[in-house]
């Protein structure tokens, strides 16, 4: 039953190679062509896809694309100045363009860590402004896709070095620190994403001096970056225990000293080989930002309530909406789960 | 020489671990204490007197009944088991649903394997919690009222009133069902068996179809790791292409599955927190609502990862012993 076979005369004889699998490539057919008649039929023939709210009333049964005609800026951007969109726009693609050049394994260079310095400053300061004669534009007004992609990325990016010591750390010979990390991990792993977020988002402020209070945004991106880094931790630990441990015997017999060790011939084969793995955890940070709409913050999802919530005139539309929102995140999930696979393949490939 | 320089090393070792140690505690108790002192500056009471204390909302449903006067650790309780309410019928149906999909994706048949993945591809490149407040506007805006139900299957009604299923009943002062009572169209609605909630069903419906494509994946993985020589061994024996599956690859593709299912057990039991967004009264719904109250956000914070840790423990442990019998001999 594992012998996929491929190519279309592989696939005729699947299809009609008895009268069992004809019987069932009938049924199928009947049932896809069904289901794909009356989505059309919804989704395209009698869909109204003018930003015309009495349009859209008026239609029985179609969707009504209107409503992203007309509210695809706050759905995108969130409570983000209408004239000043140009910023989170600019911002994204900022952060998408060295996303995608990182993603790239021959641009693996140590010149990435300042570039990533310089786009992160820059997605700063194009969303929060008050430099290069930009009006300033408070984190309570950020929103929608920047919020989703930043939270994501950053939170990834504070984690990762945690999640580093942690994986390390549980590893060590010392009892303590091993610990320390493995409660630490298993904690975290044991309790939901929204515990965490509850508590930065209650909690957090009790730590502060008075009169200096975080903003909600900085410390749920604390909370994430503490949730994420527990699972960094073992993907990077899994990395670990998979570089044979003669690796270690040969460079200390060569006069290794113990950090020179992990920093250039462990920890390098380590991460090469979780990568995939750890491209799978951007997938589930991406999607767990969708959260912090629970606290408050209005981001893609969140955005969604935002732009349609307050709206009597299209708030009857919200499916649409929901189906938007949803196929801007599977854009972004699916891309990173192909990119997942084909990064597998060639790392595969090239130590092979 | 080097036996001095390997003992001066171990004192470092354990001085280094018990400054970390120190570091840590110091740590915490600042915390601790400096969060009580910010509670008391602004007048907050701590502790968890509360929990005894009248709670001053109700639970609409699940099966401990709890009203506002009730002490506030039933409403906990209550929570708890509309949590594990919500979250039992979802992994059985997440497991169920996910094998056959999973199966599916390596069938024998284009369209069948194509049918497969692209439900694996579509639901889990989605969050979860679009996927819930999808269905919950779907449920509460596009379904037909309570008056005008529709007919799924025999017994089975559904409508923004929720879902009616046929539900077993006992009988006069016995404790083991006699017969199923069906639900019945009357002209105000339907009644009779049993009524679940458009959020109970959200929830479930939600979680079930999101961890299957999950499950989908582990199972397809977990058979694609049964060596092909055991399905050509099976062919010659002359087993059918279920046998084969059931008596063949099934129980040795179990040993690969069995622990990454745990761990998607583990992440369905975490992911029904999500509840709190789709207004059915969980645990962690009754905490939020408890916080809004009296405020106490340190405790019931404390109580719901207590109470988590408690689950995930528990699974860990029973899906553990299932895994001490699949695994080969020796191979624990």
């Amino acid at each position: 039953m594992r012998r996929v076979a491929q190519g279309p005369i592989a696939w005729r004889s699947e299809l009609w190679g008895s009268p069992l699998r004809a019987l069932a490539t009938v049924l199928l057919l009947g049932l896809l062509a069904w289901a794909g008649f009356h989505a059309f039929e919804w989704g395209v023939v009698h869909a109204v896809f003018r930003p015309d709210a009495d349009a859209c009333r008026a239609v029985q049964h179609g969707a009504c694309w209107g409503v992203v005609a007309e509210k695809w800026r706050p759905m995108l951007f969130g409570r983000f100045p209408y004239e000043e969109q140009w910023r989170p726009a600019l911002a994204v693609v900022v952060l998408s363009a060295v996303t995608v050049l990182s993603a790239w394994p021959r641009s693996w260079r140590w010149w990435l860590v300042p570039l990533w310095l310089v786009a992160l400053l820059l997605f700063v300061g194009l969303m929060h402004g008050g430099v290069a004669g930009m009006s300033t534009v408070p984190t309570s007004r950020w929103g929608g896709l920047p919020l989703t992609i930043g939270l994501a990325v950053v939170g990834l990016a504070l984690a990762f070095p945690l999640a580093l010591l942690l994986a390390m750390g549980r590893r060590s010979e010392w009892p303590v620190v091993r610990t320390l990390s493995a409660s630490y991990i298993e904690l975290v792993r044991g309790v939901p994403l929204i515990s965490v977020l509850f508590m930065a988002s209650f909690l957090l402020p009790l730590l502060w001096p008075a009169g200096w209070q975080p903003d909600v945004l900085v410390r749920v991106l604390m909370g994430l970056t503490l949730f994420v880094a527990a699972y960094l931790a073992e993907i990077i630990r899994g990395g670990l225990q998979a570089v044979p441990r003669g690796q270690t015997e040969v460079a200390m017999a060569l006069g290794f000293g113990r950090w020179p060790v992990q920093r250039d011939i462990v920890l390098p084969q380590a991460l090469r080989l979780v990568v995939p793995a750890l491209t799978n955890s951007v997938v589930g940070t991406l999607k767990d930002t969708s959260l912090v709409t629970v606290v408050g913050l209005f981001e893609l999802t969140g955005a969604l309530g935002l732009a349609l919530g307050g709206d009597p005139v299209w708030r009857p539309f919200y499916l649409e909406g929901y189906l938007f929102v949803a196929a801007v995140y599977w854009l972004l999930c699916f891309g990173l789960s192909r990119y997942s696979v084909w990064l597998e393949r060639r790392l595969g490939a090239s130590s092979a | 020489m080097s036996g001095q320089a390997s003992r001066r090393g171990a004192w470092l070792a354990w001085l280094v671990q018990a400054l970390l140690v120190l570091a840590v505690v110091a740590g915490a108790a600042w915390v601790v204490n400096h969060a009580l002192e910010v509670l008391r500056a602004r007048g907050v009471r701590s502790g968890f007197d509360f929990l005894t204390e009248p709670a001053g909302f109700s639970i609409s449903e699940g099966w401990l009944d709890f009203d506002a006067s009730q002490p506030s650790w039933r409403a906990f309780l209550a929570g708890l088991i509309n949590t594990v309410r919500a979250a039992v019928p979802a992994a059985i149906f997440a497991v169920v649903l996910g094998t056959l999909i999973g199966i599916g994706r390596l069938a024998p048949h284009v369209l069948l394997r194509g049918i497969c993945t692209a439900y694996v591809e579509l639901l889990r490149n989605v969050p979860l919690l679009v996927q819930l407040l999808m269905l919950a506007f779907a449920m509460a805006n596009l379904l037909p009222d309570p008056t005008e139900p529709v007919h799924l299957l025999p017994g089975v009604w559904l409508s923004k009133g929720g879902l009616s299923v046929p539900w077993p009943v006992t009988g006069e002062g016995g404790w083991w069902p006699t017969h199923f009572e069906w639900p019945e169209r009357g002209d105000f609605g339907v009644s009779g068996g049993a009524a679940l909630s458009p959020e109970y069903v959200t929830i479930v419906a939600g979680l079930s179809l999101y961890s299957a494509a999950f499950v989908a994946e582990i199972v397809r993985a977990g058979i694609l790791s049964v060596s092909q020589g055991q399905v050509l061994a099976g062919q010659a024996l002359g087993l059918s292409s279920v046998q084969q599956l059931r008596i063949v690859i099934l129980p040795q593709a179990l040993r690969v599955i069995v622990p990454s299912l745990t761990n998607q057990l583990l992440s369905l039991t975490k992911n029904s927190s999500l509840a709190v967004a789709v207004g059915y009264p969980e645990l962690v719904s009754v905490a939020n609502t408890t916080i809004g109250s009296n405020g106490r956000a340190f405790e019931c914070i404390a109580i719901i990862m207590a109470v988590y840790l408690l689950l995930s423990l528990v699974i860990s442990f029973g899906m553990n012993r299932y895994n001490a019998r699949v695994a080969l001999r020796g191979w624990r």
